[in-house]
């Protein structure tokens, strides 16, 4: 790159990140820095939604599922209208549609984005490597029944299997069922038993594990 | 908004045309008939974004499709199905 007398290029990649070297890299680079320089948005607001990026993890999605657990009205809020409902607990999806599909006895659900790797990653963090890979994408819409058993899901024929194609504007996640032999435990201790997988599909049953 | 065109529950066909332009309508859906799972908002459509407005605005739906009907053979029950997002402009009733 370049060194300017004239104005200060604002880095708003980390310090510690190596030098971006490839074409793309470079042209992503310039991009930013172009986009900042016109003012259609500051340096501040690129970090703050890094960070915030950063900040989101299965952990929040533990937090969401736990309280429809414990409350049947916030469950029903949850899958009415799921942005408006984690907004009750701080979190935000905007600008998309989120979408809560509850698993039953009689249903299970599996997301995936067939187009590209769409994932409510502002909410739930980085999606899994598996998730963008060609393979998932393909085929757990074309066959997933073995897609889920090769998760080690073996679903019965008497549960039917729904695939949700993530292809536009909605963001989706599973609230997974409530392990049996959970009755009185705080939503702490609950939250704490969801993993990504479950909130994705290709986990169905929670492993018990207490905190204390 | 303008009203949704479509209801819950109805019968529509996805169309089958491929633009030369980026949509979100993957090969596998298009020409298949589904019942409307739900009417979602308005959302820009994507062909169009690419003038930069981020306009017109299009009403989505969730479409269920019984795998049966997008697969054969599929290997699963009667009971699976795919749910999709819709934009409007790409769906016609096919009751």
């Amino acid at each position: 790159m370049t060194d300017h007398d004239d104005h200060n290029h604002t880095r708003t990649f980390q310090p510690d990140h190596p030098e971006p070297t490839s074409d793309a890299a470079l042209v992503g680079l310039a991009l930013r820095e172009l986009l900042i320089e016109g003012g259609y948005y500051t340096a501040e607001e690129e970090l703050a939604v890094i960070a915030k990026m950063q900040g989101a993890s299965p952990d929040n999605g533990g937090t969401i599922v736990a309280r429809a657990w414990t409350d049947s009205d916030y469950k029903q809020r949850l899958l009415n209208n799921g942005a408006e409902s984690i907004r009750e607990l701080g979190f935000e999806l905007e600008p998309y549609e989120f979408t809560v599909m509850e698993n039953t006895d009689r249903v299970h659900n599996v997301i995936v984005c067939t187009l590209c790797s769409c994932y409510p990653r502002a909410l739930l963090g980085m999606s899994p490597a598996w998730y963008k890979s060609k393979s998932y994408r393909s085929r757990v819409v074309r066959e997933p029944r073995a897609v889920l058993a090769e998760f080690g899901v073996n679903v019965e024929d008497d549960v039917d299997v729904r695939v949700h194609d993530s292809t536009a504007e909605l963001r989706y996640m599973v609230l997974p069922q409530r392990p049996d032999g959970t009755d009185g435990w705080s939503e702490e201790d609950l939250a704490a038993l969801i993993t990504r997988d479950s909130l994705i599909g290709t986990q169905r049953d929670l492993e018990l594990k207490r905190s204390d | 908004m303008s009203e949704p065109r479509f209801t819950k529950g109805q019968r529509v066909r996805i169309a089958d045309r491929t633009p030369p332009v980026h949509h979100r309508v993957p090969s596998y859906v298009k020409g298949q008939v589904g019942l409307v799972e739900r009417v979602c908002g308005m959302h820009p459509e994507p062909e169009k974004c690419i003038r930069g407005d981020g306009k017109p605005f299009q009403r989505i739906y969730r479409v269920r499709i019984p795998q049966n009907d997008l697969w054969a053979p599929y290997e699963g029950t009667n009971g699976d199905k795919l749910e999709i997002e819709i934009f409007e402009h790409w769906l016609e009733s096919a009751e």
